[in-house]
């Protein structure tokens, strides 16, 4: 053993120690002083399981979406038909994606040219003649067009999503996409997760529609046929909790005459009694235009605004309104008319999405299980401590050193890597404790071995450490492996132990191997040492 | 000095493989019949459901909390008292088509009528739909098959391919016990309890090549030995290190278990049977099993003489 080795190791272990200090500084000192400002924003922070939050996962309807899509063309096909003079007597939606449209015989050659021009998204498929000489000719979308349809729809989603959330105002949101049709959503330190829920999941359709008949009771009961042209919807309407109710069925036209796409602007504005709040719509020109055309046209009709499906206000247009205002009134509190209103200003979701998986914990659970994961460190590396040094006594000693080290490189690398630490993290930290250890045990074992067979103290400590190697080496990478496939498979909290599992196994290879031999090596080099407390 | 195994210890481990194999394959047949037959009781992330955990400001009955949620779910509910002196629950309401939304909203407006609003405290809330609870059970299926299979490969390569089967053995044998142990002793399969099992694969490898690599050390300096002489002197030497290191990892394993809180049970408990059994089987199971694979089954006689030998050798060493 020379010298110069053991001075380059030694600036390596102090070297490696002042980094993992400088990485911990920022999670420990806080406010960090200005001079260490370069550091700040790599810290440990806590993962949602313990400081407390919600975790969502939405799936986007990315199906409906396309079908969606589908009709709206079918829409303008039908326009554009008419125009171009074709009479087509049906237009039908066959599948996802697939529309039928049935025409006269000679007009084939018309459909083809018009869906060739204006509907390059559209393949002309299949025809067949149908008994009454009618032809059917089926169109559908082209793959790419569902797959754009359908990646656009998460897109959008994600980007109205996420303007919600930055409007109701929550603090280090995570907002990413997972898969082809999933949004994950993690809400650090929410206190209503049930009202985030319905604000980011409101699909938040906007539609304007004439009343019909206000007495829709027959309607809705099924004793009367639903007539052509209308439907039947209900009035939103509260229990005396607050809660949510079905009200009063209104019997409304079924054509929209304007949609949510023309608000530009939606507020909060008091209402008429003192608690209650109204929300106040700006329109854009077209709206502003629209809006008074309809007016003008219904006097004394009642206009219901609805939104998903569910009518929030019908009040009666007494005059033509000018100017491009319309207000929702009902009796909301302010936090219902805040929601309200941000649904309105990002618009609607392009395709509904539902809630698949959440995990909300609050933050006295949060607080429980930093508690209950500490206090299991604390224990578990006293024991474990204890143990090493009643058995191998100095040797044992050194293994402790190597541990705590261990524990300071292991949190310095979540703290470096900005991981999140999670309580099964916590656990994974916890287990390296008792499986860290392993490499000394194995090279004390050795050590021993070797000074049954007579070697020397310094021959001892030299081919106890080289023969451990190998296989602490290869029964450590096997761990490891597990690690990797773990992280492969993780979500979230998972994530966290197979980090602090894979980090704890590569800086306990150090500290156990490299920084405990260099101990030894300074013994050994400063006094002619007999014999060993291994 | 403290000597747990004494030096020069010689136990006839491949001599008594017989035995020992019986003991593991009642062992593995009981977890295969448990799975099989039992079913394991998959939590909320694998079969989808809701779950709420809830804590009262006084000691709570079951029966009260039944009754303050009677109508509201159709589905059975599971009510568990968390032992926190009658205070913490854990209601879990299975899947069910016309309950997906709004269910923990429903139970908790229930309790809080009953009980009173500042009465009852709502501690965590988890809802996992049927898509993503099938999701994430292909997702651990695969994720332990694939470490399975990567370990095996992984010993394969670095030492010959008997002591990959071998591991492949244990580590088969190791999961499946702990898993049998998890659906006897009721504990529910839930996201938490995948790491654990993963860090039991790696575990039961881990021990498996700490003796595989002592077998292979001392075969090249011992050429005229016997294998199954190698293979019981080898795992003699590395006894107390195995039991040492799994006697750490059980201490830390019991701690978390008993102070970890109930969100790690299931994890402590698949970790402590996991240890126990991957020390058990990288002694008696790992490497005897490599025997067989001997250009086929040693006869029962020159078993024996294998074993006498093996003292023999040790002797001559010392």
């Amino acid at each position: 053993m020379n010298k110069s080795s053991l001075m380059y190791r030694t600036i390596l272990v102090v070297g490696l120690t002042a980094i993992a200090v400088l990485c911990l500084l920022p999670t420990i000192w806080q406010p960090l002083p200005s001079w260490l400002g370069f550091l700040s924003g790599n810290r440990v922070s806590l993962g949602l399981d313990l400081q407390g939050g919600t975790h969502l996962v939405l799936t986007v309807d990315i199906d409906q979406a396309v079908v969606n899509s589908l009709e709206i063309n079918a829409d303008e096909l039908r326009r554009e038909l008419r125009k171009a003079g074709v009479k087509a007597t049906k237009i039908e939606r066959l599948d996802q994606t697939t529309l039928a449209v049935a025409l006269p015989n000679d007009q084939r050659d018309k459909l083809t040219d018009l869906v060739g021009q204006s509907f390059p998204n559209f393949k002309v498929g299949a025809a067949e003649t149908t008994s009454e000489g009618m032809l059917v000719q089926r169109l559908s979308l082209l793959p790419e067009e569902v797959r754009r349809i359908k990646q656009s729809a998460l897109d959008q989603s994600l980007e109205t999503i996420r303007n919600r959330i930055d409007q109701f105002g929550v603090t280090e949101p995570v907002i990413q996409r997972q898969g082809d049709r999933d949004i994950v959503i993690q809400l650090p330190g929410i206190q209503d997760p049930e009202r985030a829920k319905e604000l980011i999941g409101k699909t938040a359709v906007l539609s304007f529609k004439l009343v019909r008949d206000a007495n829709a009771e027959p309607f809705a009961k099924g004793t009367q046929p639903v007539p052509a042209g209308t439907e039947v919807l209900y009035e939103l309407s509260k229990g005396p909790g607050g809660e949510r109710r079905k009200g009063q069925p209104l019997l409304v036209e079924t054509s929209t005459l304007m949609t949510g796409d023309v608000v530009s602007d939606a507020r909060v504005r008091p209402g008429d009694l003192p608690s209650s709040r109204i929300v106040a719509l700006d329109l854009n020109a077209r709206g502003a235009r629209l809006f008074e055309e309809i007016t003008a046209a219904n006097v004394n009709r009642r206009l219901a605004i609805v939104l998903d499906d569910t009518i929030y206000s019908a009040p009666v247009i007494k005059e033509r309104i000018p100017g491009g205002r319309a207000v929702i009134s009902g009796s909301f509190t302010t936090d219902e008319a805040r929601d309200l209103a941000i649904v309105l200003r990002t618009g609607a979701l392009p395709a509904p999405v539902t809630v698949s998986e959440e995990r909300t914990v609050g933050p006295t659970l949060g607080e429980d299980s930093i508690r209950q994961g500490v206090r299991s460190f604390v224990v578990g590396g006293t024991l474990v401590i204890l143990f090493m040094l009643f058995y191998y006594r100095f040797a044992g000693l050194l293994a402790d050193l190597a541990l705590i080290w261990n524990v300071l490189f292991l949190v310095a690398a979540l703290a470096a890597f900005q991981a999140t630490l999670t309580l099964p993290g916590i656990a994974g930290i916890v287990l390296t404790l008792g499986m860290a250890v392993d490499a000394n045990v194995l090279i004390n074992e050795r050590i021993r071995e070797e000074l049954r067979n007579g070697k020397s103290a310094r021959a001892a400590i030299e081919a106890g450490y080289e023969r451990a190697l190998p296989s602490i080496l290869d029964s450590n990478t096997t761990t490891f492996l597990s690690g990797v496939i773990l992280f492969q498979f993780g979500t979230g909290p998972i994530k966290g132990f197979a980090v602090t599992l894979c980090i704890g196994i590569v800086s306990s290879l150090f500290t156990a191997v490299v920084g405990t031999r260099l101990i030894w090596d300074y013994m050994l080099s400063r006094r002619h040492i007999q014999t060993l407390s291994v | 000095m403290v000597e747990l195994i004494p030096p020069h210890t010689n136990f006839d481990f491949v001599g008594i493989r017989k035995p020992m194999l019986v003991l593991s394959l009642v062992l593995n047949a009981l977890s295969l019949a448990l799975l099989l037959l039992w079913g394991p009781k998959l939590g909320i992330d694998f079969a989808g459901g809701s779950l709420v955990q809830v804590r009262f400001t006084e000691p709570t009955k079951t029966d009260a909390i039944r009754q303050a949620l009677t109508g509201i779910e159709s589905g059975p509910l599971d009510i568990q008292d968390l032992g926190a002196a009658g205070t913490e629950f854990l209601i879990r309401v299975p899947l069910s088509e016309q309950n997906a939304e709004g269910v923990n909203r429903r139970l908790t407006g229930a309790l809080a009528e009953k009980f009173g609003q500042d009465k009852v405290q709502v501690l965590r809330v988890e809802a996992v739909g049927p898509r993503v609870g099938q999701d994430l059970r292909r997702k651990a299926i695969l994720a332990v098959a694939v470490a399975t299979l990567m370990m095996a490969t992984y010993i394969s390569l670095r030492f010959e391919w008997r002591f990959g089967v071998g591991a492949a053995i244990a580590l088969i044998h190791d999961v499946l016990i702990a898993v049998g142990a998890l659906i006897l002793c009721g504990f529910e399969f839930d996201l938490i309890v995948v790491p654990a099992l993963l860090t039991v694969v790696g575990y039961s490898v881990h021990d498996t090549v700490i003796v595989s690599d002592r077998i292979r050390e001392n075969r090249r300096k011992d050429r005229r030995a016997s294998l199954a002489t190698i293979i019981n002197r080898s795992i003699n030497e590395t006894l107390s290190r195995s039991i040492l290191t799994s006697g750490t990892a059980v201490l830390v394993v019991l701690a978390l278990f008993i102070l970890g809180g109930p969100v790690l049970h299931g994890f402590a408990f698949t970790l402590l049977i996991g240890f126990i059994v991957g020390t058990y089987s990288s002694i008696f199971i790992a490497s005897p099993v490599v025997l067989y694979f001997e250009r086929g089954a040693m006869p029962a006689t020159s078993d024996r003489r294998a074993g006498r030998a093996a003292s023999a050798g040790a002797a001559r060493r010392t």
